[in-house]
C-alpha cells in the first residue's frame, strides 16, 4: 500500500519518475511472487525424492535423473519470474 | 552510511568490441570450442591398446559419464548413437558456463541470450527432425499432438496444449532456462562484489570490517557457481535427451 501511495505522489509530480518507482516496485513483487510457487515445488519434490531413495537404494540413479528433470521443469518457472524482473527493471 | 551505485545492466553485460562484431563473449565461445575440440584431438592420438593416460583418462570420463548418466538413464540402449552430438553440446555449454568465476574472464558467454538461443533451436531442430524421420511427418505430429488413450471430446483442450508445451515452449524453456540461470549467478556475484568493494573502502572506519560478511558470501557464490556451471549444462544436455528420445520412440 505504501509503495502504491509513494507511486501516486510520484507521478503527480514527474511522470518519467513514476515509471521508474512503478517499474522498481513491481519488479521486486514479479520476482518474489514468482519464487512462491516453484519454492513449495522444488522442495516437496527433492524431499519425496530422497525418501524414496531411502527406501529403494537400488533405484537411487533413476530417481535422481527424474528428479533434476522436475527440477529442472518446475525451476523454469522462477527463472522466467526473474527474466521479467530484468525486464522491468532494466529495459 | 555507504553509497551504493549498482551500475546499469548494460554495463555488467555488454562488453566492448575488441575488432567490430568481436568481442570477449566471441572469444569465451571460441575458446569453448576450442578446447572441447583439441581435448578429444589430443585423447584420440594416444595409443590404443596401452592404458590410458592424461587427456584420453578425461575424455573417456566425460563420455562414460554421458553414456551412463544422460542417455542410458534417458533412451535407453537404443540411444547410444546420440552420445557424440549430447557429448559435444555438453562439453560446449559447460566450457561456455565456466568462464563466469575463472578470473580475467568473470563472464559466462551463456549469460547473453544469443548463444542459449541458438542452441535451443539447434535443439528445435534436431528433435522435430528425429520425430519426423521415425514416424513420418503426419506420424509424427499425430502422436504429438493427439496422445493415444484419451477420450475424443478431450482432443479439443488437448491438442492446443500439446502444441504449444511441445512445439513453442520447449525450446524457449530450454534457452530461458540455462540464459536466465547463468545471469543470475553473474549479476549476484557482481553484486555481493560491489557491496564488499564498497563497504571494505567505506568512509566510515567502522564500516570496513563488516565489509568480511559479504565477502564471505561472495566466496560462498563463487563456488555454489561452479556447481551451477555444471549442473545447467547437465539439465540442458539430460532435457534433449528426453526429447529426443520421446521424438524417436511415442510409446515411452
Amino acid at each position: 500500500m505504501e509503495a502504491i501511495a509513494r507511486i501516486a505522489a510520484a507521478a503527480a509530480a514527474d511522470p518519467a519518475e513514476a515509471k521508474n518507482t512503478a517499474a522498481a516496485a513491481s519488479a521486486g513483487y514479479a520476482y518474489g511472487l514468482a519464487a512462491i510457487g516453484p519454492g513449495i515445488g522444488i522442495g516437496y519434490l527433492v524431499g519425496k525424492a530422497v525418501e524414496s531413495m531411502a527406501r529403494q537404494p537400488e533405484a537411487a540413479g533413476m530417481v535422481r535423473t527424474t528428479m533434476f528433470l522436475g527440477i529442472a521443469f518446475t525451476e523454469a518457472l522462477a527463472l522466467i519470474g526473474f527474466v521479467v524482473f530484468i525486464l522491468l527493471k532494466f529495459a | 552510511m555507504i553509497a551504493l551505485e549498482f551500475p546499469p545492466i548494460n554495463e555488467i553485460l555488454r562488453w566492448k568490441d575488441l575488432v567490430p562484431g568481436f568481442n570477449k563473449i566471441s572469444i569465451i565461445a571460441i575458446l569453448a570450442a576450442v578446447i572441447a575440440i583439441g581435448l578429444f584431438l589430443a585423447a584420440t592420438r594416444q595409443d590404443h591398446n596401452s592404458a590410458p593416460k592424461g587427456s584420453r583418462n578425461l575424455a573417456e570420463a566425460i563420455v562414460e559419464f554421458i553414456e551412463n548418466g544422460v542417455v542410458m538413464q534417458t533412451m535407453g540402449r537404443d540411444g547410444l548413437g546420440w552420445t557424440p552430438f549430447l557429448l559435444s553440446l555438453f562439453l560446449f555449454i559447460y566450457l561456455c558456463n565456466v568462464p563466469g568465476i575463472i578470473p580475467f574472464f568473470q563472464m559466462p558467454a551463456t549469460a547473453r541470450m544469443a548463444i542459449p538461443m541458438f542452441l535451443a533451436l539447434l535443439v528445435w531442430v534436431v528433435y522435430n527432425g528425429t520425430g519426423i524421420k521415425h514416424q513420418g511427418f503426419f506420424g509424427y505430429f499425430k502422436s504429438t499432438l493427439f496422445p493415444p488413450g484419451v477420450p475424443k471430446a478431450l482432443y479439443i483442450l488437448v491438442t492446443p496444449i500439446e502444441f504449444i508445451s511441445a512445439i513453442i515452449v520447449r525450446p524457449f524453456s530450454l534457452a530461458v532456462r540455462l540464459f536466465a540461470n547463468m545471469l543470475a549467478g553473474h549479476i549476484l556475484l557482481v553484486t555481493f562484489a560491489l557491496l564488499s568493494e564498497a563497504l571494505f573502502q567505506a568512509k566510515d572506519k567502522v564500516l570496513i570490517p563488516v565489509g568480511i560478511l559479504p565477502f564471505f558470501m561472495l566466496i560462498f557464490l563463487t563456488s555454489f557457481e561452479v556447481l551451477v556451471a555444471f549442473l545447467q549444462a547437465y539439465i540442458f544436455t539430460i532435457l534433449t535427451a528426453v526429447y529426443i528420445g520421446g521424438a524417436a520412440h511415442p510409446e515411452h
